[in-house]
């Protein structure tokens, strides 16, 4: 980085499947980066590299089948290349298909870019027994070819060399393509540019064609710099319509075909085809797993490997990582200042909250990493392809795409996924309205943060049905997500742009496993850097919301002393014990009572009898004289020590926890709770429910964390949360329905935090990221008010009610999806004919 | 009998409009090549085609293009999704799948 030249710019450009990304990170190893090119939402990968004692920049072009302007990826491509100049374009082709890449090259060479051919999967194409004469092919496009690997990393060095050379060399002449009789025309306008300072810098072959072809950027970029083009336009105007009047074809047409026949031209004598008319084995493989009966076995079948792999197995392995996590808590929980006995320093409340907060985020990871792996290795096979081929149809009737797949799997379609992958997966879709949807209707697939209050809820409410219920929620999800979809790209997403489903279906590939790694790795790590910084954030924001403005004054006071009487109580018990000693000053008192309380806690969760006696024993070295109360011994003195511990370690519990209730209502999150309950009330949901939904956008996890301190046990009673919860409800005169209603709310409850975030980074909008909160918002408050108002009037059970809302959606799903010819009767004209 | 039905409500293969080749679009190609004007999305797994021309204009068209749908080139209709809809196509080498809407702006001539 402190050489004197400036560092050569290193574009990659070609088309997508062809092996660019493999390249890329052949060429950069680690050092990379990702941005997005101005104003779009199309990634720009960039990196670099240091050879023969000079620096290279290498950019990663998004992936173009052409430099047309008709795809957000191309004009990106290619505003590249014109504005940027990059010293060498090393131009990516698939070795198994010259012929459909050719076509790109020749562009690159007419606008004059100082061109590498790196011919790419050499291996595919000898298995495929096709022989490239790779000394011919040097010779008719006249730039260095360079044979590559790029999975294996072969001809590695070849390339480096060859893109030094080429970089060294300097500036090119733009080769010719002739183009039969359009080609006086190409020349005459050619001429005229060239002659035009206002364009220098610019191939003015390369910009006469593209004129020709009636390429509205180019003509753009003549109207910005040229000062009067409209003589220019006129003229190619009329050049235009004199060759299609002429020919009958238009320009554009022409040039295509003497691209594409040019293209076979090369391809026909550059290779030799050693098995032609054999069947490619990719597609003996398809007659099996695209197999019109097959298909569907194979498909249920390997998302049930992914979901028992990932979310199954994962979970097991979140078992081995968990304790890891506890640790670092409570390495923190050391560094912080210790507790005090009725309320903690703030620093340390607030550093544990932030770590907790974390810590939920980061359990997910093991799982993460499994499924990121798997999706890797459907990606690299090429099967992801083939789901999307396969699925299109249905998807494709709700306004979805094929490549909606991914996401949608990603998020959990069947409990237990994540939503921020799955908004970052959406990346791939070329259909922009399509993918917008996609982004919007993901966040309600169920994610693995929304089990435990599915879990919670049910099993207060329909012990008896514990597997109906939850298989109901997940259908409903489904059906909600296509529903909302279609409903979207109907109204409010029409006039977004759409795209064709055209795809190339790869050939079956074995992935490697160097590849899936990265993939794996680099997925996961994103997610953990995007979203654990903005979910530390916002818990910290959370955290201040939950705490202040705080309990009053003369109630704190109260708390106080009745937390001074309950030391007193304790230290006139302990008046005659030999043992008060030892806790005379007031902080090692605390500090006892707080070992009291975790040791307590360990002793409880620990299972066998002698994972107590190690924990014993540990308490007995590390704190000897804590030992004493709370391992007594058989003197009479020490138990009665140990038995005023107990009493006031149980007082100062119940009263802090009536202290974090009552801060909790005296929020400001609280306030808002109330606030909102007139709005909330057709719905069923209090106080309560409101606040635990409220803190639920941070993270799902919390909405049981909430109702856990809302629900609190009141004295010494020792009872599940769902025993409290239940309890106080049926006090509260709730029934199942209004647990339906909760349950609903919180299928299409709007998206967390970190999802949020992603949707903003994938959209580029904010508005759009404000419509994916507003919008489940008011759609589950809705369902959830309708659902409980007519479930009550019609005296309907939970069950009966649930039964009916299913059915109702399934019931709009399937009208929704049905054919409809008598409204194609109504609307459309047969297309063929409209275009003739 | 079954065929009605399916036309009826829309299931049948190929949509009920807009396929170029009027209702008996397997005879329309029989005799008359120079004259037919099938879509691609009309033909059966396993024929092969040539492309007469291109319809509609735009990225679709100019993606259709670059995949190598060009006049006079030779494509094989490989299979049809489970559900019908995309149909799997192939071109030299290359496999490539499109739905049924697109396929109808390439027309062929039968070989």
């Amino acid at each position: 980085m402190t050489e004197p030249r400036t560092p050569s710019l290193v574009a990659l450009a070609g088309q997508q499947n062809a092996g660019k990304s493999t390249l890329f990170n052949l060429l950069t190893g680690l050092q990379q980066h990702i941005a997005n090119y101005p104003g779009v939402t199309v990634d720009k990968k960039y990196g670099g590299y240091t050879a023969r004692g000079r620096r290279f920049d290498v950019v990663d072009l998004p992936g173009a089948y052409s430099l047309s302007p008709f795809s957000l990826e191309e004009r990106v491509a290619r505003s590249f290349l014109l504005t940027e100049a990059p010293d060498v374009v090393v131009n990516v082709l698939d070795a198994t298909n010259l012929r459909r890449a050719l076509p790109l090259t020749f562009q690159l060479l007419e606008m004059g870019a100082p061109v590498v051919v790196a011919l790419n999967m050499m291996d595919a194409a000898d298995r495929r027994g096709l022989e490239i004469d790779l000394d011919a092919l040097e010779r008719r496009l006249c730039v260095p070819v360079v044979p590559v690997v790029g999975r294996r990393g072969v001809g590695e060095a070849e390339l480096r060399s060859a893109i030094a050379e080429t970089a060294a060399a300097g500036r090119v002449v733009p080769a010719t393509l002739n183009y039969g009789p359009l080609e006086k025309e190409v020349a005459r306008i050619q001429a005229t540019l060239s002659a035009e300072p206002a364009l220098y810098g610019i191939s003015a072959r390369w910009l006469a064609v593209k004129l020709l072809e009636g390429d509205s950027e180019a003509e753009a970029l003549l109207a910005d710099r040229m000062e009067n083009p409209h003589g220019l336009l006129d003229e190619l105007y009329r050049a235009r319509s004199a060759f299609e009047t002429q020919h009958g074809l238009s320009a554009g047409d022409h040039i295509c075909a003497c691209r594409d026949s040019h293209a076979a031209e090369i391809a026909a004598a550059c290779v030799t085809d050693t098995r032609a008319g054999e069947v490619p084995v990719s597609e003996r493989i398809d007659r099996v797993l695209l197999n019109r009966f097959l298909a569907p076995v194979f498909l249920v079948a390997t998302i049930w490997a992914i979901y028992q792999l990932s979310i199954v197995q994962g979970y097991q392995l979140t078992e081995v990582t968990w304790p890891i996590l506890a640790t670092f808590r409570s390495f923190v929980g050391g560094l912080l200042p210790d507790p005090g006995f009725l309320t903690d320093p703030q620093l340390r409340a607030m550093g544990l909250w932030t770590v907790d907060s974390m810590n939920t985020l980061l359990s997910y990871v093991p799982i993460f990493l499994i499924l990121f792996a798997l999706i890797a290795i459907l990606e690299d096979s090429g099967y992801m392809a083939r789901i999307a081929f396969i699925l299109d149809r249905i998807l494709h009737r709700f306004g979805l795409h094929g490549q909606s797949t991914l996401p949608f799997i990603l998020a959990g379609v069947f409990a237990g996924g994540c939503a921020v992958p799955g908004v970052m997966a959406t990346k791939g879709i070329p259909d922009a309205r399509a993918r917008l949807a996609t982004i919007l209707t993901v966040p309600f697939m169920n994610c693995m943060a929304k089990i435990p209050l599915y879990a919670l809820i049910i099993n207060i409410w329909f012990p008896q049905a514990k597997g109906l219920m939850l298989f109901y929620l997940s259908t409903f999800t489904v059906i909600a997500a296509l529903l909302v979809a279609k409903l979207l790209t109907t109204s409010l997403l029409r006039k977004e742009e759409t795209a064709p489903f055209v795809m190339e279906l790869p050939s079956y590939h074995l992935p490697t496993i160097s590849g899936v790694m990265h993939r794996a790795f680099s997925r996961t790590w994103l997610y953990i850097r995007k979203v654990a910084t903005v979910v530390l954030a916002v818990a910290t924001v959370i955290y201040a919301l939950l705490q202040f403005p705080g309990v009053p004054a003369e109630r704190q006071l109260d708390y106080q002393s009745q937390a001074e009487a309950a030391i007193a109580r304790f230290y006139a018990e302990m008046a005659t014990n030999p043992l008060r000693t030892e806790v005379q000053e007031p902080a090692r008192l605390v500090r006892l009572v707080t070992l009291q309380t975790d040791f307590a806690a360990e002793i409880k969760s620990a299972e066998t009898q002698a994972a107590r006696a190690a924990l014993a024993d540990a308490l007995r070295r590390d704190h000897p004289d804590a030992a004493l109360f709370l391992l007594p011994d058989a003197t009479p003195d020490a138990r009665a020590a140990n038995a005023a511990l107990q009493t006031l370690s149980e007082t100062r519990a119940e009263l802090r926890r009536e202290l974090r209730r009552d801060r909790l209502e005296s929020s400001f999150l609280g306030y808002v709770g109330r606030g909102l309950e007139p709005v909330t009330r057709f719905a069923d949901f209090d106080w309560k429910i409101n606040v635990a939904l409220l803190t639920s956008f941070a993270a799902r996890e919390n909405s049981v964390a909430t109702f856990g301190v809302l629900y609190d046990q009141d004295d010494g009673q020792n009872l599940s949360l769902e025993e409290r919860m239940g309890a106080t409800q049926l006090a509260e005169g709730r029934s199942a329905v209004s647990s339906v209603a909760l349950l609903l709310f919180f299928a299409l409850y709007p998206p967390c935090l970190a999802t949020v975030i992603a949707v903003r980074m994938q959209t580029g909008s904010l508005n759009w990221m404000l419509f994916s909160i507003a919008f489940p918002t008011l759609l589950g408050l809705a369902t959830a008010s309708a659902v409980f108002t007519l479930a009550s009037a019609l005296g309907l059970t939970g069950l009966q009610a649930m039964a009916a809302v299913h059915a109702l959606a399934l019931g709009v799903l399937i009208l929704v999806a049905l054919p409809k010819p008598w409204l194609a009767r109504l609307g459309a004209q047969p297309t063929v004919e409209a275009a003739e | 009998m079954r065929y009605a039905i399916f036309d009826k409500i829309g299931l049948r293969r190929g949509k009920p409009r807009g396929t170029g080749c009027g209702k008996g679009r397997r005879r329309c190609c029989a005799g008359a090549t120079g004259e037919c004007r099938c879509g691609l999305d009309a033909m059966e797994p396993g024929e092969r085609c040539t492309i007469r021309r291109l319809c509609g204009c735009g990225p679709v068209r100019q993606r259709l293009l670059d995949l190598g749908f060009q006049p006079g080139r030779e494509v094989r209709m490989v299979r049809n999704a489970p559900l019908l809809d995309p149909i799997e196509l192939q071109l030299d080498d290359s496999f490539i799948v499109l739905r049924r809407r697109e396929a109808a702006q390439i027309q062929v001539r039968h070989d």
